[in-house]
């Protein structure tokens, strides 16, 4: 039996799930392209995360779980229904941007709609947060669970512990996806962390925890899947670690090359989960020349067309600046 | 009618919340079976069950932020810290996350939690259980921060902030818990947010101030009148953010001397804010300097009772500097 079948999903999920991977990474590269254009001021990356990013997204009830994606996650907020103009909104900052009307930076995603949390940029604050969705699910007998992730550097933030300590305690339907990339900012996991895994945190809080290889969707999903349904049946919060690689400097205001070697770089894009993924499909016949080709297009033909919307699009108005401050 | 002290009022505006509206919850430490360890919510776990009224684990971060994300989800909460000091550790969940959600939503995601904190010295305390710290809030919109000076203004500000959409700071005044106490019928007042309140209508000075202060300044100005024959106007500002300029103005307006009175630390104060309103709109109606009367600029409040004593703002001083400005 394959992987996919093992795990219960079909050939058009799995695809799906490529396609949407496969778009977080041609969105992210526009970006950068608009970026050194000059059209936008700030791009931060998701490349080398879309594989766990989406995976674990797929492994969620999309209809009504609630997320806290930070600020990498393009391939979890487009697994969870934004669209590539609402993502290119956000990029230019325009007025129609859903997440906020280009109050905030790129990447600072949320959406009442998807039941996505507002994010801010302080790291960590959207743990407690997302544990505060898993109480109020518990008290409501809501069977939505809530799904947090952050970086690995973050993972150092009081409200990491106080969050996860918090959501323990109350056996609260909560996933903590820690994405490892690394590094935070020019930092290295050695330095930022002395446990071998960043998943070891789990048996302090009480709580299930698993690292699981980031480039591998399977494993992500399982994971993430087996942490669902864990939360759901009442029996408390996960911890999963998604290790990967930033494949990108921090933000398009960083140059990695001063702390970093190229060497280092060129060879985790060959580790790169989204090739890996390509050519499990090939091999499966899923994704063949024609689909790939046809998927390609319109992902660049969407694209396309989100940028020279977004890039048309008014930004707010200024009488709009005070607007929101309170009802 | 039923005479309630400071601490009943606040527990009855709670409890009668509760009833009202199922999404209403209290979190905070040992606020279940303790009861809190003023008794703010006694009886309200028994009531209501450890459901909604959640004894936490002792981190404010968590409280404030666990809060935060079940008030996005659409409850209610009113997070506890215990003491007002020790709200510190929430400051970046009150400031960069609670204020700013609705703004940085651009109105999609609200965040009507209420936090309360029992803040104030003159309890022997010390350094860090006696601290007035809203001035660390005072400058952020989208908070709203108020401080009750009396039982009936604690029960219906709490009650209007527990139905405020946005957070809601609620600073009570640890001594006013069982030295004050009037008589509340058992109506469902709720105190509008933002508006301050002339508690009494004087034409030689005005006295501007918020919380256990306003006790102190209406037992001095009931002297004054007595004794002297002065007449004080005397204005709660209620609401400390955003404040109410128009009824500062007035006030100021309608006697042109002015007193603020604080008991936090003097400078970057609330009264700071407001001598800069009445600076900027009230001049030419001044016909003495604007006169502070505050803590003074040490860290905090001293344990030993003749520091604690030196410390506090106290009636006799305030009646002091009613007279000086009456007489300037
Ligand atoms: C509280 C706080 N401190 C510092 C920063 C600046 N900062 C932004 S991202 C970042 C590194 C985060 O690294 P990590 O958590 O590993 O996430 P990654 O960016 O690698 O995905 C830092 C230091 C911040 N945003 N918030
Ligand atoms: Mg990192």
């Amino acid at each position: 039996m394959s992987k996919h079948t093992e795990l219960g999903l079909s050939e058009e999920e799995v695809l799906e799930m490529y396609r949407i991977m496969l778009t977080a990474r041609r969105v992210d590269e526009r970006m950068w392209l608009l970026n050194r254009a000059g059209k936008i001021p700030f791009v931060v990356s998701c490349q080398g995360q879309e594989v766990q990013q989406v995976a674990a997204s797929f492994a969620l009830n999309r209809e009504k779980d609630y997320s806290a994606p930070y600020y990498r996650d393009v391939g979890v907020v487009l697994a969870l229904g934004m669209s590539i103009k609402e993502l290119m909104l956000q990029a230019f900052a325009k007025a129609e941007d859903p997440n906020s009307g280009g109050r905030q930076m790129p990447g600072h995603f949320g959406s009442r709609k998807l039941r996505m949390l507002t994010g801010s940029s302080p790291v960590t604050t959207q743990v407690p947060h997302a544990v505060g969705i898993g109480l109020a699910c518990q008290m409501n007998n809501d069977d939505a669970i809530a799904f947090v992730t952050l970086g690995e550097g973050s993972s150092n933030q009081g409200d990491f512990h106080e969050g996860a300590n918090f959501a323990a305690v109350h056996k609260l339907p909560v996933i903590i996806m820690v994405e490892n990339n690394q590094y935070a900012i020019s930092v290295a996991l050695n330095e930022q962390v002395a446990c071998e895994k960043i998943s070891d945190r789990a048996i302090g809080y009480g709580m299930h925890g698993e690292t699981v290889d980031g480039n591998d969707p399977f494993a992500v999903y399982k994971a993430v899947k087996q942490a669902a349904d864990r939360a759901r049946e009442g029996t408390g919060p996960s911890l999963i670690e998604a290790v990967s690689y930033r494949l990108t400097p921090h933000s398009s205001d960083d140059d990695d090359r001063t702390y970093r070697s190229e060497q280092e770089v060129k060879q985790a894009k060959e580790n790169d989960g989204l090739i890996s993924f390509r050519e499990y499909l090939i091999a499966h016949n899923i994704l063949t020349e024609e689909n790939e080709r046809e998927m390609e297009q319109t992902i660049k033909s969407l694209i396309d067309e989100a940028t020279d919307y977004a890039d048309a699009a008014p930004y707010a108005s200024p009488d709009t600046l005070l607007d929101g401050v309170y009802q | 009618m039923p005479v309630v002290s400071y601490i009943e009022a606040i527990k009855t505006a709670m409890e009668e919340e509760m009833e009202r509206d199922e999404r209403v919850f209290i979190l905070g430490e040992d606020v279940g079976k303790r009861g809190g360890v003023f008794r703010a919510t006694e009886g309200l776990y028994e009531r209501f069950g450890a459901k909604r009224v959640i004894d936490t684990p002792l981190a404010e971060s968590a409280i404030a932020g666990v809060g935060i994300g079940a008030a996005m989800y659409g409850m209610i909460p009113i997070a506890e810290m215990q003491f007002a000091d020790f709200i510190l550790p929430a400051v970046n969940q009150i400031i960069s996350e609670a204020a700013k959600i609705r703004y940085r939503s651009n109105n999609d995601w609200t965040c009507p939690i209420t936090i309360r904190a029992p803040y104030g010295g003159g309890v022997h305390g010390a350094l860090y259980h006696s601290q007035s710290i809203e001035a660390i809030f005072a400058n952020q919109p989208g908070l709203k921060i108020v401080m009750p000076s009396s039982p009936r203004d604690a029960k219906g500000l709490l009650k209007a902030a527990i139905r405020d959409p946005d957070p809601v700071l609620y600073f009570e005044h640890k001594k006013a818990y069982r030295l004050l106490k009037e008589e509340i019928d058992n109506n469902e007042e709720v105190i509008e947010i933002g508006k301050a309140n002339l508690l009494q209508e004087g034409a030689d000075i005005t006295v501007i101030t918020y919380g256990l202060c306003v006790h102190y300044a209406k037992e001095a100005a009931k002297e004054l009148a007595a004794e002297q024959g002065i007449e004080v106007n005397l204005l709660d500002l209620r609401t400390i953010y955003p404040l109410d300029q128009e009824a500062i103005i007035n006030a100021v307006n309608k006697t042109g001397k002015v007193l603020l009175i604080t008991e936090d630390n003097k400078e970057g104060s609330i009264i700071s804010e407001v001598s800069a309103i009445i600076g900027e709109h009230c001049l030419f109606e001044l016909d003495a300097p604007i006169k502070r009367l505050a803590g003074p600029n040490v860290p905090a409040m001293p344990y030993a009772p003749t520091l604690e004593k030196a410390f506090m703002v106290n009636q006799d001083q305030i009646k002091q500097a009613m007279l000086d400005l009456a007489l300037f």
